[in-house]
């Protein structure tokens, strides 16, 4: 059990410490949450300002480890969050890093890091979500071509996106789970249509997208045909498993920023909210302790981050919920007012135990994949 | 970073679990039970395997490990339910002459003056002047009171973290206990943990041990007050609803005196007192979010 870094990851932490230091300060200023060509601007100069200073490959190539690091000291120093680049980054590009061909490995994964290329995923439709396997989306063979006809829902980031990790059924015939295949469509082929859907909190973050016999070549097609739900398991693991890390680190900012405000307002002699609030710190140290325990594991044996994911991902996603639930009894009416930056995450904290697998969910993913328990 | 057992932790766990399962398995839990008081030649063969003398430098004739090895052993203790002020008496070794080897019982004051084993110590730390015996809700923990308790005295952290390591383990013993009956008991022409109701709360059972796993296991390795209070809470909170839940997994037989989960049950509790109340706990990680930024 040891809780320190080598000299060489030392060494990595204090190169990059000295690098945000740097840049951060000619950031332009952050773009407001409905500009979406200006988010995807952003969050791409971004993109493209990490792999010129040699740090865009971090959430592939690096060691468990370094990236930890990395996601910690970006979120630290306040640096701007992965945004759009989500799924090209941390779900999209290692499952094609893990599963595509050299020839798909070289198309598709230098634009993601070089900040050009924004991916999407459209996994869930409208009958179904939880039930995934239940997909209808079809796609048949013409030539060298797959035509697909179907839609997709909750799309997050379709608006901006270049590319969509698109999973459709190539055999209908065939059991639920048998005859789907994990498709890269692009956004902007014929037949495709993006129709945004506004979020809870006012913003338009996902989105409907029909697909009218757009055609996508099979060559575009990552593992073999019908073996996709394999591959869907681990685009599924990656996104569960290391997707959230960085993020336990801005909640305990957060918590930091809630006990000044409360200390400022006078809510911190109530012991209650005391109490609460320690509680809480309590709650997102012992998160990222098993952030270290679970990377370091993941360091140990090599590769796609295990079920153990799930365990996280349950806890995490509720303690975050309560976060926000401490935050607003700190600030009373202030809490109801949109102009303050911080109620909107408190709404969009709302989807953490839904989006990526309901906690349900992973609740039966736990009981049956870790614990044993039969299927239901 | 290598936050994970060496090969010798793991050793040294199975070691102590093994000594456990033959010293104090489930038949010597219920003989317990029926005859209560402690049992000196169990608690000098725990001494002769280095339970007490474990963090003691091997100069001094103690076993020269740390306190990362000390947790996995109490841990351990934790999951067989092992009776006895095991952490008082680690905590004395080196101090208190017999306790390292297990020749001596050593029992302490704990917070909200409370006292485990009274009569049965050689040797008690603190003050318990008019101590009044209680009617102990565990059969296996004898407890005194003492009426005006010091106030003033913190608990020791390493009483809390050692504490928060037995919990963890009792939690262990409940997620595996539920598991193990949801897979075997049948309701309905199927195993009762093929429905959902009762796969959610297992499931919740070992998110909760989890996250008190490395909550302690940190707290062992850094030692910093702070990171003990947050195991402290995590462990207390993974053993007591760890073992309700486990309680309503088992339905009627749960409520049972046969069932060893009311065992677990009344432990959890009263170790959850050992430190004092959680309020300390929550201040004090209250109190470092503001330090922390400024
Ligand atoms: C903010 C946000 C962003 C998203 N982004 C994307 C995206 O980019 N791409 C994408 O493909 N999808 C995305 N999703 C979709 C997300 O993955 C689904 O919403 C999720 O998987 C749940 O599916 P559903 O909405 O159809 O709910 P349903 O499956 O209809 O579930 C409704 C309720 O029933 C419960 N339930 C369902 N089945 C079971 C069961 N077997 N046992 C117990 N309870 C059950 C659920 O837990 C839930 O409480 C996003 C969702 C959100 C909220």
């Amino acid at each position: 059990m040891d809780l320190s870094y080598t000299p060489e990851e030392e060494e990595f932490r204090a190169r990059l410490r000295e690098w945000l230091a740097k840049v951060l300060p000619s950031l332009p200023p952050k773009p407001s949450p409905d500009d979406w060509p200006g988010r995807r601007a952003y969050d791409l100069g971004w993109q493209r300002m990490l792999y010129d200073a040699g740090y865009a490959d971090v959430h592939w190539d690096a060691s468990p480890t370094v990236r930890l690091i990395f996601l910690e000291e970006t979120e630290k120093a306040g640096a701007p969050y992965v945004g759009a680049n989500f799924v090209g980054l941390l779900h999209a590009g290692p499952t094609i890093a893990a599963e595509g061909t050299a020839e798909q490995r070289a198309r598709w994964l230098p634009p993601v890091l070089r900040g050009e290329e924004v991916w999407c995923q459209g996994f869930s439709e409208p009958e179904a979500g939880s039930d995934l396997a239940a997909l209808r989306t079809r796609a048949y063979r013409d030539g060298d071509e797959y035509v697909v006809t179907g839609s997709k829902i909750w799309t997050s980031h379709a608006e901006v996106a270049d590319w969509c990790e698109l999973l459709v059924r190539t055999d209908p015939s065939a059991p639920k789970h048998r005859g789907i295949s994990w498709l890269a469509m692009r956004m902007d082929a014929p037949g495709v249509t993006v129709r945004p859907l506004r979020t809870l909190a006012g913003s338009t973050e996902f989105a409907e997208v029909f697909l009218d016999e757009v055609r996508v070549p099979v060559a575009h097609r990552v593992g073999e045909e019908n073996d996709g739900w394999r591959v869907t398991m681990v685009t599924l693991s990656f996104e569960r498993g290391t997707a959230f890390v960085g993020e336990v680190v801005a909640c305990r900012r957060v918590l930091g920023e809630i006990a000044r405000e409360a200390r400022a307002c006078g809510r911190w002699d109530d012991p209650v909210v005391r109490r609460r609030l320690g509680r809480l710190n309590a709650e997102f140290r012992a998160l990222w302790r098993l952030t270290q325990w679970n990377v370091s594991e993941a360091e140990s044996s090599g590769g796609v981050p295990g079920v153990g994911g799930s365990v996280f991902k349950l806890r995490y996603s509720r303690a975050r919920q309560e976060l926000y639930e401490a935050a607003a009894e700190v600030w009373g009416v202030g809490a109801l007012d949109l102009d303050q930056g911080w109620v909107t995450d408190r709404l969009s904290s709302l989807a953490y135990t839904i989006a990526a697998g309901t906690s349900e969910i992973q609740r039966n993913i736990v009981a049956e994949r870790i614990l044993g328990l039969p299927k239901g | 970073m290598r936050f994970q057992l060496t090969e010798d932790q793991r050793a040294l766990r199975d070691g102590v679990r093994g000594l456990l399962a033959r010293r104090f398995g489930a038949e010597a839990l219920r003989a317990a039970v029926e005859r209560p008081g402690l049992d000196r030649e169990l608690w000098r063969a725990l001494g002769a395997a280095g339970f007490f003398s474990l963090r003691l430098a091997e100069a001094e004739g103690g076993v020269g490990l740390g306190l990362p090895e000390a947790v996995l052993m109490f841990e351990e203790a934790g999951r067989a339910l092992l009776p006895g002020p095991l952490a008082a008496t680690h905590l004395a070794a080196g101090v208190v002459p017999g306790a390292a080897d297990g020749e001596a019982v050593v029992t302490a004051v704990g917070g909200g003056g409370l006292v485990e084993w009274l009569d049965a110590a050689d040797v008690v730390q603190g003050d318990v002047t008019g101590a009044v015996p209680m009617r102990s809700v565990d059969p296996l923990t004898p407890l005194w009171r003492v009426p005006v308790p010091d106030s003033a005295v913190e608990p020791d952290p390493l009483f809390l973290l050692l504490t928060a390591a037995e919990q963890l383990g009792t939690a262990v013993r409940m997620c595996e206990t539920a598991v193990q009956h949801a897979r075997t008991r049948e309701q309905f022409g199927r195993p009762i943990g093929a429905f959902q109701a009762v796969k959610h709360l297992c499931a919740e059972l070992l998110v909760r041990v989890e996250v008190a796993r490395a909550a302690v296991y940190a707290a062992a390795v850094t030692a910093d007050p702070v990171d003990v209070a947050a195991a402290r809470l995590l462990a207390d909170e993974a053993a007591v609803r760890g073992a309700r839940d486990c309680l309503q997994v088992f339905g009627g037989m749960g409520f049972t005196w046969e069932a060893d989960v009311h065992l677990g049950l009344k432990r959890a509790w009263i170790r959850a007192e050992r430190g004092g109340s959680n309020t300390e706990s929550e201040d004090l990680l209250a109190g470092e979010l503001l330090i922390e930024v400024g």
